[in-house]
């Protein structure tokens, strides 16, 4: 009895807490060996900067109110894109996960939008919407929700036969069937989705900016390698690294919120 | 044939009280117009209110086909279903006011994982707009009768299959059907539980006073639990013959050693070798 009561986060605890060690540890090491090899290469701060004048330049990107600007502009177009991504994807998904035909019908287009080199989209954006965040916005929605749609579809084609066997003889209506049964089924299925989907969204806006714009942090990487900066090119890419990761986890988040009952919210 | 002196008429129900469950010419046809499959011949069936009937046989005998029907989530190709005197089926649309009768229990226990044991056993009330606090103590009363007091907060997959199949009954019975309708209840469990299942299931029919229907392939499952065995016979399913269980109530584990619940085993088990 005992064993059977006891939740999967007691009988992970140990490999749960590792990574609090062995990531710094990593990072240390891989830091070392940049060092060291920069000093003893005697290769051109041009070529590769040292990690020391990285990093100064980093904590100097912290204190100037233009990175900050650039780094809003390029939250805001990620969050923005990422809704509409949620948006289609997850409703889109709902719906075809139960309607056959329509998935049929739809699937073609669907994977087009995704075979289609998307980066090369971008100019059409800019010659349609500008150079403002419109085109940003879009090139993460259509990034982010693919990896959403199809997790969503795959939540709600999960769903158990005993357990719409249930919902039957319970004589639940279908409204109730779809809100208690096939949502409540794909929500893992969607958060996992999503955990994609942000990244893709960073990736997007990034690339957005990066083609064509004067602001967010894709147009900070070009100026920087415009003017030869290439200390402020590699602070500029972990800024971006470690904004990927705050928005990677914060997703992640949602598991022990919203699906505290699934396995993964224990990881 | 010694199993004949024990054979009633398939229709007889309990003499006098009218059937809560009243199946007239009920078959079911599966597949396309090229290759059709029989699941099941013109059945007729009573079942007296407060009975527990047992639905026996071999895989293919139809028994769970027949069960799924009387539980609204098969529609019968012909023939009637009348549950507490209201057709079941019209034109293949299932009837609420027929089905609100019914509590139904799987082979296995379907609670939803996201919910816990308590949201579990009050779901069908939560659908029926039931107020949180009187559906929260109805679902106490209920984890009661069941046993599985202290359990309310936690999630399914942190209690055992016996308990878990516990929760389910629960759940079957929260809106207060007059019938429950078990597919293999206990099929999943292992043989230990299985016995004190049954036992539980026995006092659990004897305080609500619930007409119950129980499909097994277990001959002794059968007969420990069961007022009446119907024996069902495969290609196509059929009734093959009715059994009375004439042990006193409440019956525990070791009526099973006795000799007249060893020789109605082994007249079931040889009916079943004949018409498989």
């Amino acid at each position: 009895m005992t064993d059977a009561l006891a939740t999967p986060a007691e009988r992970t605890s140990r490999t749960r807490y590792l990574p609090w060690i062995t990531t710094p540890a990593l990072v240390l090491l891989l830091v070392l060996v940049w060092h060291y090899y920069t000093v003893i290469s005697g290769i051109s701060a041009f070529i590769l900067p040292s990690p020391l004048k990285v990093w100064q330049v980093w904590v100097g990107m912290l204190y100037s109110p233009r990175a900050w600007s650039h780094t809003l502009t390029t939250i805001a177009s990620t969050l923005l894109g990422f809704f509409f991504g949620m948006l289609v994807g997850v409703g889109l998904g709902l719906v075809i996960g139960r309607i056959r035909w329509l998935e049929v019908t739809l699937n073609p287009f669907i994977v087009a939008t995704q075979v289609v080199p998307k980066v090369a989209l971008i100019p059409l954006f800019v010659v349609w919407f500008g150079f403002g965040m419109t085109p940003k916005v879009l090139v993460a929605a259509v990034l982010s929700f693919f990896p959403i749609l199809t997790n969503t579809v795959l939540g709600v084609k999960s769903v158990e036969s005993g357990h719409r066997d249930v919902m039957t003889s319970i004589n639940a209506t279908r409204l109730q069937t779809f809100l208690q049964l096939d949502l409540r089924n794909a929500l893992p299925y969607i958060i996992t989705g999503m955990e994609v989907g942000v990244v893709l969204a960073i990736i997007g806006t990034i690339v957005g900016e990066y083609l064509g714009g004067s602001a967010g942090l894709g147009y900070m990487l070009v100026s920087e390698m415009n003017s030869y900066q290439t200390d402020g090119l590699f602070a500029v890419i972990i800024h971006m690294t470690i904004l990927g990761f705050v928005f990677y986890f914060a997703t992640g988040l949602l598991r022990r919120f919203m699906i505290p009952w699934h396995q993964s919210a224990h990881a | 044939m010694s199993f004949a002196s024990s054979v009633e008429t398939p229709v007889a129900a309990t003499a006098g009280a009218a059937p809560i469950i009243k199946l007239s010419g009920v078959s079911k046809w599966y597949g396309t117009r090229d290759k059709p499959v029989h699941a099941l011949a013109e059945t007729d069936l009573d079942i007296a209110p407060g009975e527990l009937v047992v639905l026996l046989g071999p895989s293919g005998c139809g028994k769970t086909t027949l069960l799924r029907m009387i539980g609204g989530l098969l529609d019968p190709t012909q023939g009637r279903i009348d549950i507490s005197g209201m057709e079941l089926w019209k034109n293949g649309e299932r009837q609420g006011n027929a089905v609100a009768n019914l509590g139904m229990v799987f082979q296995d226990a379907n609670l939803f994982p996201w919910l816990t044991i308590e949201e579990n056993v009050a779901l069908p009330l939560k659908l029926r707009g039931v107020a949180k606090a009187e559906r929260q103590a109805r679902a106490r009363e209920l984890m009661d009768l069941v046993k599985i007091t202290g359990f309310e907060r936690r999630w399914p997959k942190e209690l055992s299959g016996g308990m878990r199949q516990r929760a389910a009954i629960a759940r079957a019975l929260s809106y207060g059907p007059n019938i429950l309708l078990m597919d293999e209840p206990f099929g999943a469990l292992d043989a230990m539980t299985r016995d004190s299942m049954n036992v539980e299931l026995q006092r659990i029919w004897q305080e609500t006073g619930k007409t119950i229907i129980v499909v097994t392939h277990s001959i002794s499952e059968a007969v420990f639990l069961a007022d009446r065995i119907v024996l069902l016979s495969p290609r196509p399913g059929r009734i093959d013959s009715i059994h009375p269980v004439p042990f006193p109530r409440p019956r525990g584990l070791d009526v099973q050693t006795s000799a007249e619940f060893q020789s109605l085993v082994k007249t079931l088990r040889h009916r079943l070798a004949e018409v498989e």
